[in-house]
């Protein structure tokens, strides 16, 4: 590795940590965006004045808002995540558990995802404007415009509801053997795969493609290379970054997708936490669960980039 | 001009399609057999029949006519969110690009910043301490999408401002007015409209996911994505009431994006083409 | 070698080649259209057939159908390509893949984007042979080497180690030809392969190619534009228009003795009588001790610059890319002001910034670009491009606006009817030709043309050049022409100023500049432009004094 890839790569990282850290005032500031008192906002009309001064104490409206800001950022560095309003639990606490299971389920979802999209891009890519091609191209311009939660209760209602080879609903506990747990997220973690399938799909066909149609495949045609070996030698290495980058971008999509199927299949995890709270108006679980979310999402967009600036061989080798 | 014949087939579906939701949108309150919260049946979820083409909901509503008020509520805050996020990131996009300078820079890295994160998690985010009520949830929806619509318009804006033509026109001596309006957006046109109907189709799909997360429309209205929240407990006793309005999403969805592709051909293939 | 035949010296016969391709335009129903309508040719071993047509003669397309390979869905659908004695169109996919690369190589018009960036050159270049066994690795890497010597590229022993973008535009078209010989093939297809380089550095390619070739006893379908070119390596010559022969003859004849009118027209295209004008006593724009820098003041690219103009006549600039040419004309346009100095213009210095200028400043300096197509509005009309100036500048509407647009389509040879017409719905010289008339609307003193011909086919540049000297007499208008070519330059200039690296090494009258004693820089210049004789090539080299920037 030689230096200016080292630098690009730290420059990178020191700007996604800069970026964390405007994102956490940005989650911070979209709290304290509500015109009027939030006290007042999250207890409603019929609150007395006893315990809206109390919920302001705690909340530490009291303290202007930057003093706040720091006080909860200096709270997340040293993992203390504060206390969620509606229960009164510690917050880091009640997360770990969810958050184990959340990557449980995106991991095995993001396993068989990514394989499969790939080969489904070579394959369009090997038979480009025929019927295979077409008819994927179809299906995943198709699957794009499918809500998560079409194609999850479409899973539920065939594979759970008229065949119950699986369970409707996803329930996870301490004790379960691994087997088990892997049975009970089948169908969310298929749900996922599909919903993130389709635009990785499409991504890979087109980062190949772009490959495919330079000179340098052209290049190896006419050297006498066989369709199968121009793609091993001379497509792929250059592929791989792009592949690499749209396999990150979709990763990050996947987390999205995950706040919704986990409600669909009422999966303990983080997303079925965000969504509670924030009907129950639970600033500070929404902060702490958004951070984290965020955070989850800029650090994929981060190897994503590091991802490409490696397998540059411009940078790789300088002049 | 316009040959029916000429409409590729796919395109035609997707133009009869939008053009039935519309329609129901529209006529709601004239074509709809029932009210909107009116109860017809004892018993909740009634099977498909003669009587309630769509069966009955979770209250024993009758599915049709709420699905065609549904058809309203979701039509109608989808259109002003993207006319809003339109408008918003469009302008701002090409003023950026045409002013540069310090107002481009600080717009530009505060749209990274609202990128940065996904739409949905800021969505939940300023939603948990805002009221909930139709303008917020479009304000919210509009303002989000918005920086997609601006980070388009705005690269769209720079590659045609350093064309030869539009320095042609700078050293004629043309003033900004005649840059952005005569030689930027005419240009800029085709892949503006295209964005409009995907902007469109993903202002549907967060609206519904809002709501069957049961942050967006609130009872007893409900939009299609709050009509599959009311009903998805159904789906494990083996009934499909859920099913209904997600299927019409997913059927606006491709409809809308069938009818952009083609239009999107069609004016890039206009006399003069794109270059 | 594979396939030796006891079929006299022929090594490859084409016979009734006919090539077709499906184009989808937009909205419209696909068709399909014929590239190449029966050409048929024959190539003995060791000789050079060189190629010769304007865009879309179909001249690459035949050439590598002698490899059977059709780009981007281009067909052949007719006639017999016979190699060593077998017509290569019958030896299916796998025929193809063991004559590609061992039999026939292909040398492409840019190395740059033909050699693979993931991959060191030496593995490129050797990949061939160890694919189809005619030698080991070490053989084949010694070979190589060797094929560096011979084509004069710097550290033959090492450069094989680098990776393409570590390596100079000059040298990358070399290593291209090194990997294509590397395999000892019949036959070498050459696509172009100097079109994309400076002038300086298209001479040292083009003699090692030739070199090889000789030495190699290969043979090569050489394809160019530049007749000059395939002059001075090709033993005959076939010109090709509208993917048909037009003549095909030996070297001397087609250049000394052209039987088609066609090829009368590519021989004599630089041939155009211009009397130099004396300079007069004032010039219209002086630009005095011009400095300027993009990047903050980093990067000088003018260094104290000092031209002058006089009414009515033609000053060109001169150089190779990076001399600073095209930053000249943004610094007196004021899109680049200058750092120091000033640009005087009628005895009165103008605005340093294009914001500063009066708008009589502007109209009376318009300017031509390179590209016609991205210089045009795509949505305006001819009409309303060059409608535009006339009412911007004199308030002109309607009617008498109509009736100038006419005046000017006719003053540069088009008719009225193309007043509502669209640019894409116009050919390359038509476009350049609007975009002139569109200056002249501004009834300028001075036009800048910045390489206004350098994109055109050779015929239609000359046609451009013809009608803007007869414009130059009936307007009376100077000219700033910017260009890389030389013989552009003797054929419109009244004086000339050569740029290297952002200063002017040479200026003054015409006659003067192109006299001896000359600088090295301009030496170099003069000597690399090919000239239409055999054995130029051989005499250029030897009477060089400096190495150009390509090596």
């Amino acid at each position: 590795m030689s230096s200016p890839v080292v630098k690009l790569v730290a420059q990178r990282i020191a700007l996604g940590v800069l970026l964390l850290l405007a994102v956490s005032v940005l989650i911070f500031a979209g709290t304290q965006i509500l015109p009027g008192d939030v006290a007042q906002a999250i207890l409603g009309q019929s609150a007395t004045q006893e315990s809206l001064a109390n919920l302001r104490e705690q909340l530490g409206l009291n303290q202007p808002a930057y003093i706040r800001y720091f006080h909860w950022l200096g709270g997340v560095l040293t993992g203390d995540l504060g206390t969620a309003m509606s229960s009164g639990q510690d917050i880091a606490t009640s997360i770990k558990e969810r958050l184990w299971n959340t990557l449980f389920l995106a991991f095995w979802a993001a396993i068989v995802a990514i394989p499969l999209a790939i080969t489904l891009g070579l394959i369009a890519v090997r038979y480009r404007n025929g019927w295979v091609d077409k008819l994927i191209s179809g299906v995943a311009l198709a699957s794009t415009s499918f809500p998560e939660f079409f194609i999850g209760y479409l899973l539920v209602f065939y594979f759970a509801v008229q065949h119950q080879w699986f369970p409707a609903i996803s329930t996870v506990y301490e004790g379960m053997s691994f087997g088990e747990r892997l049975q009970a997220i089948v169908l969310p973690a298929a749900a996922l795969t599909l919903v993130v399938l389709a635009h990785m799909m499409r991504m890979t066909r087109a980062a190949i493609l772009n490959v495919m149609q330079s000179a340098y495949v052209e290049t190896a045609e006419l050297k006498g290379l066989s369709a199968f070996a121009v793609i091993r030698k001379h497509a792929f290495p250059n592929a791989i970054a792009p592949i690499i980058n749209v396999v990150m971008l979709n990763l990050a999509y996947l987390v999205v997708g995950v706040v919704v199927v986990e409600v669909i299949f009422v999966y303990p995890g983080m997303g079925q936490y965000l969504v509670d709270h924030v009907t129950k108006r639970d600033v500070p679980v929404v902060q702490a669960v958004g951070l984290i979310f965020a955070a989850v999402y800029i650090s994929l967009n981060i190897i994503a980039d590091i991802a490409a600036i490696v397998a540059n061989p411009r940078l790789r080798h300088p002049k | 001009m316009l040959d029916i014949k000429r409409i590729p087939i796919a395109a035609l579906i997707g133009i009869v399609l939008t053009t039935l939701f519309v329609l129901a949108a529209v006529l709601a309150p004239w074509i709809a057999p029932h009210g909107n919260a009116e109860i017809v049946s004892d018993v909740p979820w009634e099977p498909m029949s003669s009587v309630h083409w769509l069966g009955t909901d979770n209250l024993g509503r009758d599915l049709l006519s709420r699905m065609i008020y549904g058809a309203r509520i979701t039509l109608f805050i989808a259109v002003l969110a993207t006319a809003l996020s339109f408008s918003l990131g469009a302008i701002l996009g090409f003023s950026a690009a045409v002013f540069g300078g310090w107002f481009d820079t600080i717009l530009s890295r505060l749209v990274d910043l609202l990128m940065s994160i996904p739409t949905l998690i800021m969505g939940l985010v300023v939603l948990s301490v805002l009221p909930s009520n139709l303008v917020t949830l479009i304000l919210v929806m509009g303002i989000l999408d918005s920086t997609r619509v601006y980070r388009l318009s705005r690269a769209v804006a720079v590659d045609i401002n350093v064309m030869d033509y539009v320095e042609a026109a700078k050293l004629r001596g043309e003033g900004k007015a005649w840059i952005i309006f005569r030689e930027i957006l005419p240009n800029a046109l085709s892949p503006l409209v295209s964005e409009l109907g995907l902007r469109f189709i993903y202002a549907v799909l967060f609206l519904s996911t809002l709501s069957f997360l049961g942050l967006g429309v609130q009872p007893p209205d409900s939009d299609w994505g709050g009509m599959v929240k009311e009903n998805k407990d159904g789906i494990v006793f083996g009934i499909p009431a859920a099913l209904i309005p997600a299927a019409a999403i997913a059927a606006l969805a491709i409809s809308v994006n069938l009818v952009a592709d083609w239009v999107l051909n069609r004016t890039t293939s206009l006399k003069g083409g794109r270059g | 070698m594979a396939g030796t035949k006891a079929n006299s010296g022929k090594l490859l016969d084409i016979r009734n080649l006919r090539i077709e391709a499906t184009v989808y335009p937009p909205g419209e129903a696909p068709r399909t259209i014929t590239l190449v309508h029966d050409v048929s040719l024959t190539l003995e071993k060791g000789k050079v057939l060189g190629l010769i047509g304007e865009s879309g003669a179909g001249k690459s397309t035949i050439g590598l159908s002698s490899m059977g390979y059709g780009r981007g869905g281009v067909r052949i659908t007719g006639g017999e390509v016979i190699l060593n004695g077998r017509d290569i169109l019958k030896g299916g996919k796998e025929g193809l893949r063991r004559l590609r690369g061992r039999e026939v190589c292909y040398v492409a018009q840019s190395a740059a984007a033909a050699f693979n960036p993931a991959h060191r050159l030496m593995d490129q270049v050797v990949e061939a042979s160890l694919l189809h066994g005619t030698a080991t690795r070490a053989e084949a890497e010694k070979r190589a080497i060797a094929l560096f010597k011979k084509l004069s590229l710097p550290n033959p022993e090492t450069i094989g180690q680098r990776f393409p973008h570590q390596v100079s535009g000059g040298q990358l078209q070399r290593v291209m030809t090194a990997m294509a010989l590397c395999s000892e093939p019949d036959l070498i297809v050459f696509d172009e392969p100097t079109t994309a380089l400076d002038v300086t550095t298209q001479i040292d390619v083009l003699s090692a190619i030739k070199d090889a070739i000789r030495d190699t006893h290969v043979a090569a379908l050489y394809i160019t534009h530049d007749l000059a070119v395939v002059a001075q390596v090709s033993d005959e010559i076939m010109v090709l228009r509208h993917g048909r022969l037009v003549e095909w003859g030996g070297t001397r004849q087609i250049i000394k003795e052209p039987r088609q009118e066609y090829t009368s027209a590519l021989v004599s295209v630089h041939e155009i009588d211009h009397q130099e004008q004396q300079p007069g006593t004032a010039p219209m724009l002086s630009v005095k001790n011009v400095t300027a820098a993009y990047g903050g003041g980093h990067i000088k690219v003018l260094k104290n610059v000092s031209v002058d103009i006089f009414p009515g006549q033609t000053l060109a600039v001169v150089g190779e890319s990076g001399s600073g040419k095209s930053t000249l004309a943004r610094a007196i346009t004021g899109l680049l002001p200058p750092e120091q100095g000033s640009v005087v213009f009628d005895g009165r210095t103008l605005a340093n910034r294009l914001a500063d200028r009066p708008k009589e400043d502007l109209r009376q300096l318009q300017m031509i670009y390179q590209m016609a197509d991205v210089a045009m509005n795509p949505r305006q009309t001819v009409g309303t491009i060059i409608g535009r100036p006339l009412e911007f500048y004199f308030g002109m509407k309607g009617r008498e606006r109509d009736k100038r647009v006419a005046e000017l389509l006719d003053e540069i040879e088009m008719g009225k009817g193309f007043i509502d017409r669209y640019p894409a719905e116009l050919s390359g010289g038509q476009k350049q030709r609007v975009c002139i008339a569109r200056s002249l609307a501004a009834k300028p003193k001075l036009i800048i043309c910045d390489e206004v011909t350098s994109a055109l086919d050779p015929l239609v540049a000359h046609g451009i050049l013809k009608l803007l000297l007869n414009l130059q007499q009936i307007e009376k208008v100077a000219y700033l022409f910017i260009t890389h070519d030389l013989a552009t330059v003797k054929s419109i200039a009244d004086s000339i100023a050569v740029m290297y690296r952002g200063e002017v090494v040479r200026y003054g009258a015409k006659s003067k500049v192109l006299t001896p004693p000359f600088d090295a820089y301009t030496d170099l210049l003069l000597s690399s432009v090919p000239e239409m004789e055999i054995g130029w090539l051989e005499k250029a080299i030897k009477g060089r004094r400096m190495e150009s920037a390509g090596n």
